[in-house]
Formats: C-alpha cells, structure tokens, sequence
C-alpha cells in the first residue's frame, strides 16, 4: 500500500468536491463547525429524523465527531473543554451508513475504524471517515475554541450529548476510509494476517 | 496532619499524576518509537501522541478523556501504621480525585445501568493488597481505559499443545485488535494454574511492569523478546497505519500450573498506560517511584 499523504486545511461546511478529492493516508486539518455525537446521540438523531422532525443543528456539510468529552461548567457559565479524545467508532457501525445518508455529514471523525456499509456510504453520498489520533485527548481538546451549543445534555448526560463546537486547525485527522470506498485500515489487517500466517507456518515454538 | 489524612493526600496525588503525565519508561519507548518510525502517517501518530503528553503536563488534564476504571496494587509492609483503614481512604482519594482533576465518571452498574458519578461502586476501585515485610506502603495505581480492555483473551490449552497455542493466542489477539486498542500497545501474557491467575498475572504483566524490562529468568526473557519481534513484524503499527511499532513491550509472568492445565491469559495497555508508583515510609513521607 502507498503511504503518500498529502495534508488539506478545509473549513466547514465542506463541499462534496473537496471531500471526494481525498484518499486514504491524506491528512485534514479542520476549522469551523465541529459536530460531538456517540452512541446515544446517534440513535435519538435517527429516531427523530425517522418521525420526520428536525435536528438542532442542520449537518449537511459538517464533520461528525465520535466523542464523549470531559467538560467542566466555569463561573461565568461557558463551557470548559478539558479532554476530548475519539471513541472508538465501530459501536456506531451499524447506523453511521443511515446516518451519513439523511445528514449529508461530509466527515465522520472518531478512532478505530468502520467497516463496509458506512465505506458504501461514503462511496455512495460523498463522505470520508478520519481519525483523530486516539488518546490524544488534551491536544484534541486545545483545537476546540468554544462549545457553541450543546444538546440533550440533561436525557443523555456529558458523555452521550450532542456537542456543537467551534475548532480552529482541528487535526491531525488521517483519512482511512476515502469517497471510492477504500479502506486503509482493511488493507493493514489484511497484510498483518498474511504476516501472522507465514510466521505460524514455520512452528516457532519447536525451538522454544 | 494524621498518617491517614497523608495516605489520602498522597493517593489524590498518585491518581492526578497518572491521569495527567506518564511513566519515565513509557515516554521514552513512545519517543524512540517516533525516532525509528519511518512510515510518515504512523510517525504523525506518534507525534500527535508526544504533543498531547506534553500538553496534558503543562495543563494538568487527564490524557485521555477516558479516564479508566481505578485499579490499586498495594504492597503493605506489616509494621506500617494503618492497615485495614486503607480500603476506605482509597475511596475517599478516588471520590476526591474524580471531582479535583476532573475525570470522567466511569463507573455503570451493569444491571440497572447508573453511572455513579464519582468513580467508585461495588468493586471498584479494584484493589489487589499484598502484605510484605517492613514498615512502607507501596502503592501502584492505574486508570485502564475500556478500549484496550476489549481485546483481552482467554485460552484454555492442553498442556500438549500449549506452546502453539500461546502463540496463535498471541498474534490474533494482536491482529483481530488492529488498530483499535490504541497502539502501540503494551502486551502482558499469564500463564497459570486457573483462568483467574492467568488472566490476573497478565493484566499486571501489562500495567505493572516496567516497559524496556525483561523477565529475570532467561528462558521466559528469550521468548518475550521473540514473541515482540513476532508481534511487530506484523505491520499494524501506531493506530493502525503501519509501521515499525505495534507493540512498545511485551512481558510474560506464570505461576505453576496444574498437570493438566495451561491457562493462557493476553492482556493489553494503551500507549496511555496512565500508572503511577508511589512510596510511602512509616511516618508519612512519601515519592513517586515510576517518574523522573
């Protein structure tokens, strides 16, 4: 596999023809609107675009951000942002590809990698998934200037609640799966097998 | 200040150290994995991993956002002055330490589904105690993080069998975790009696040992140092981008086994393995073990 990489800086919203300039190994650093939204999150956004009612934010062209940060409330009432690494996005697997169609996200950012049905989606509606480095959670958390809004705080609690946050040079975010459907990370576990493969055959454990 | 009000003082401080900087040993393998990464995405990783150390240092935030569920292994010397009171202050310190850093509350009930909100709960934090000679207290502290919990395997092998099957166990875990644990990650192997003593002797393999250290008896140090090799031909690398560091250790321990036994434990660390060792003497005084 090519480990070229180039690095963009784009601003949200993010045009479907800059994103479907991307390929894995790219390095996005972003600014503008920062979307934080897991496991709970996600299944009340769905559930409410199923009955037909609106999200509190449109998303179309923003970047969805699998997280569930540390914040802390100052005295004068704004929001703190202390840590705010990725979670680990294959819990969203099974609706991210439902997700990114009736949103129109144009970056799905989280840690650990996805799996086909939202490579399908990206392919399909012009969508990348990157990743923040995981635990990196304080470097994350010094790129968000202000949470602009936060949503569902009370049902959901600090972990779960959908975050609105400004970030300025929000990255480094490396693309793993990019708009033709190509998975970088499906390419490393796949070598890594064939590793694992011709190390067994040789019964290492004879000479140990 | 009374001995128990010092223990508490210096459990806060031992759980802040951990959640917000990282053991000696750990940054330096993470700073020459950096050095010897020649993949440019796996050594931008890496580079994103020492920046966020750094940054967390100066602004004493935890790390990572998942700030762990509290593990404590303490050594008790059997002439220091508390002892049983322990349990009860390392509540407290935990409590304490949740609210002053902050962290993140991590502790669910698994049947009615609460949070806690403050760390502790039936169980938790874990607490392995050890009665030793002396009159000190050496308290070892960790905040596992869930995401590198998840690949923990179990094998029970026939004792035929079991070197193969150590490291088949081995490799897959590695491999069917790829990227997500957050590597490089740092691998503790048990082999013992039971399921519980292996898994428990990895987990402290993983979490306890000192990374760069070497088992003391050279026929176990040998095959950790094949195993790692083995392990890092693998090519996953820093967060699954390839390159030369998938695992930053690997260290076995064992206990006997039973003859027809061989229970074989994996365990895995993050690259934030937040630890901290502390000691303290019979009178209070006290220092950080694992920093510079």
């Amino acid at each position: 596999m090519s480990t070229s990489s180039r690095t963009y800086r784009f601003k949200t919203p993010i045009s479907e023809e800059d994103v479907r300039r991307l390929r894995v190994g790219d390095i996005v650093y972003l600014d503008g609107i920062l979307v934080g939204a897991r496991d709970a999150a996600h299944k009340k956004a769905l559930s409410l675009l199923e009955r037909g009612e609106k999200l509190p934010i449109e998303l179309e062209g923003l970047a969805l951000y699998h997280v569930g940060p540390v914040v802390r409330k100052r005295d004068t009432g704004e929001w703190e942002v202390i840590a705010a690494g990725p979670t680990t996005s294959a819990r969203m697997e099974s609706v991210e590809a439902d997700f990114i169609e009736k949103t129109r996200v144009r970056m799905v950012i989280g840690k650990g990698g996805m799996g086909l049905r939202t490579a399908e989606a990206c392919k399909k509606y012009g969508a990348v998934y990157a990743v923040f480095t995981g635990g990196a959670a304080v470097l994350a958390a010094s790129a968000i200037k202000r949470v602009v809004d936060v949503y569902w705080l009370e049902e959901l609690g600090m972990a779960e609640a959908l975050w609105v946050f400004e970030v300025e040079n929000f990255g480094p975010l490396t693309v793993v799966i990019d708009s033709t459907g190509r998975n970088y990370y499906s390419e490393v576990i796949t070598r890594a097998k064939e590793a694992m493969e011709s190390i067994l055959v040789k019964e290492p454990w004879r000479e140990d | 200040m009374s001995i128990e009000d010092k223990i508490f003082e210096m459990l806060v401080s031992v759980i802040e150290k951990a959640s917000t900087t990282m053991p000696s040993d750990v940054v330096d393998a993470l700073k020459k994995a950096y050095e010897r990464e020649e993949n440019p995405v796996a050594r931008k990783q890496l580079e994103a991993i020492l920046k966020n150390i750094e940054l967390a240092g100066k602004s004493r935030a935890p790390i990572c956002q998942d700030t762990g569920t509290p593990y404590f292994y303490l050594k008790l010397g059997e002439d220091f002055p508390v002892r049983s009171k322990i349990y009860g202050i390392i509540q407290d310190a935990v409590r304490e330490a949740t609210k002053r850093i902050p962290l993140r509350p991590n502790a669910v009930d698994p049947f009615y589904e609460r949070n806690s909100g403050d760390n502790t709960g039936r169980f938790i934090p874990w607490i392995e105690l050890e009665v030793v000679p002396g009159d000190k207290l050496e308290v070892a502290f960790v905040a596992k993080g869930g995401g590198s919990e998840a690949p923990s395997t179990l094998v029970m092998a026939t004792p035929l069998e079991a070197r193969k099957k150590l490291w088949e166990t081995v490799l897959r875990t590695v491999v069917e975790a790829g990227p997500k644990p957050c590597p490089p990650i740092i691998i503790g192997i048990g082999i013992g009696a039971g399921s519980d003593v292996a898994m428990s002797l990895a987990k402290k393999a993983a979490v306890l040992r000192e990374v760069g250290s070497r088992h003391p008896d050279p026929k176990v140090a040998e095959l950790e140092e094949k195993l790692l090799d083995a392990v890092n031909s693998l090519k996953i690398g820093p967060h699954g981008f390839g390159g030369a560091t998938t695992a930053l250790d690997l260290h076995i321990e064992y206990s006997h086994r039973h003859p027809a036994t061989y229970a074989i434990a994996v365990s895995v660390a993050c690259w934030a393995l937040r630890r901290a060792k502390a000691l303290m003497d019979s009178n209070g005084s006290w220092k950080f073990l694992d920093r510079r």
